[in-house]
């Protein structure tokens, strides 16, 4: 980590890395997704509405991925003073929210014709609304904190408290009765989801991580660009 | 119900967002180090 903390050195890699991660990330995005759409066989409960699951399932994991990478972000500027951490933190907040909007946004299309409802405040569905606020305020925050020339300490602290939603988020499910099934995929236990349903899931999940990856690298560079612009404004103005 | 609406909408909200924040980033991106050359230049 310490060897990307100079800026220049960072984006000798970003450069090349954001066309790494965009490409092969829109082909795995569409090939998951045209699989999910057309390959794979209706489920015996829910028919064909499970087919949302290829894009549900991606956006609530960078939703909750996105914030992990804030708060990893918050202690590597708090900690160790990473230069680029908070470009990173400011970098993330939007890819995180907009993924936690598709995550609610096709959570309540799944859930009218499955549950018979738009919405529920129950505990899974609930702590997720509660993820897109944090993001909107660590986005407002972040961005007032930059404006006023800090260093965005205190959007890191904001960014290190929101993370005790994200075990929240995860154990709502057993925590509380809820209309949400529970965990059906584990890293470690693998899943009770049949595999001709499956397959195409790890398609898209590794396609929008890599959007994602994508995304948050080009707004990286955007900051560090305008950065670039304002340091160099200053200097001249100071001439 | 008829499931396809409800399939088609959500795979719209998906691509729909996901096009935008892309777009969104990589035009954020261009203009902002499109005006950090000019500015190299003498």
């Amino acid at each position: 980590m310490h060897f990307l903390a100079n800026p220049a050195r960072f984006l000798k890699i970003a450069r090349p890395a954001t066309a790494w991660l965009l490409w092969p990330g829109l082909l795995l995005t569409i090939a998951g997704m045209a699989a999910g759409l057309i390959l794979t066989p209706p489920d015996y409960l829910q028919g064909e509405t499970v087919r949302i699951l290829y894009i549900h399932v991606p956006a609530a994991w960078l939703g909750m991925g996105g914030w992990t990478g804030i708060a990893v972000a918050a202690v590597a500027q708090l900690v160790w003073r990473h230069p680029l951490a908070a470009v990173a933190g400011r970098a993330i907040a939007p890819a995180g929210a907009a993924f936690a909007a598709i995550c609610l946004a096709t959570g309540s299309i799944w859930g009218r014709p499955t549950w018979g409802t738009w919405w529920e405040w129950d505990g899974r569905l609930t702590s997720m609304l509660i993820l897109f606020f944090l993001y909107l305020g660590y986005i407002a925050l972040a961005a007032a904190e930059k404006e006023r020339g800090g260093e965005g300490r205190v959007a890191a602290l904001f960014g290190l408290v929101g993370a005790v939603n994200l075990p929240v988020i995860h154990y709502s499910v057993l925590w509380w009765r809820t209309l949400h099934q529970g965990q059906s995929i584990s890293v470690a236990g693998g899943s009770s989801i049949d595999g001709d349903l499956l397959w195409p899931l790890p398609l898209t999940l590794c396609g929008f991580t890599l959007l994602f990856g994508a995304a948050v690298l080009m707004r990286m560079r955007a900051e560090l660009a305008e950065a670039k612009v304002e340091a160099r404004l200053r200097r001249s103005a100071a001439e | 119900m008829n499931p396809w609406p409800f399939v088609a909408a959500a795979y719209v909200v998906a691509i729909v967002g996901t096009s935008a924040l892309l777009l969104w980033s990589w035009l954020s991106m261009r203009r902002a180090e499109a005006k950090a050359d000019a500015l190299k230049r003498p």
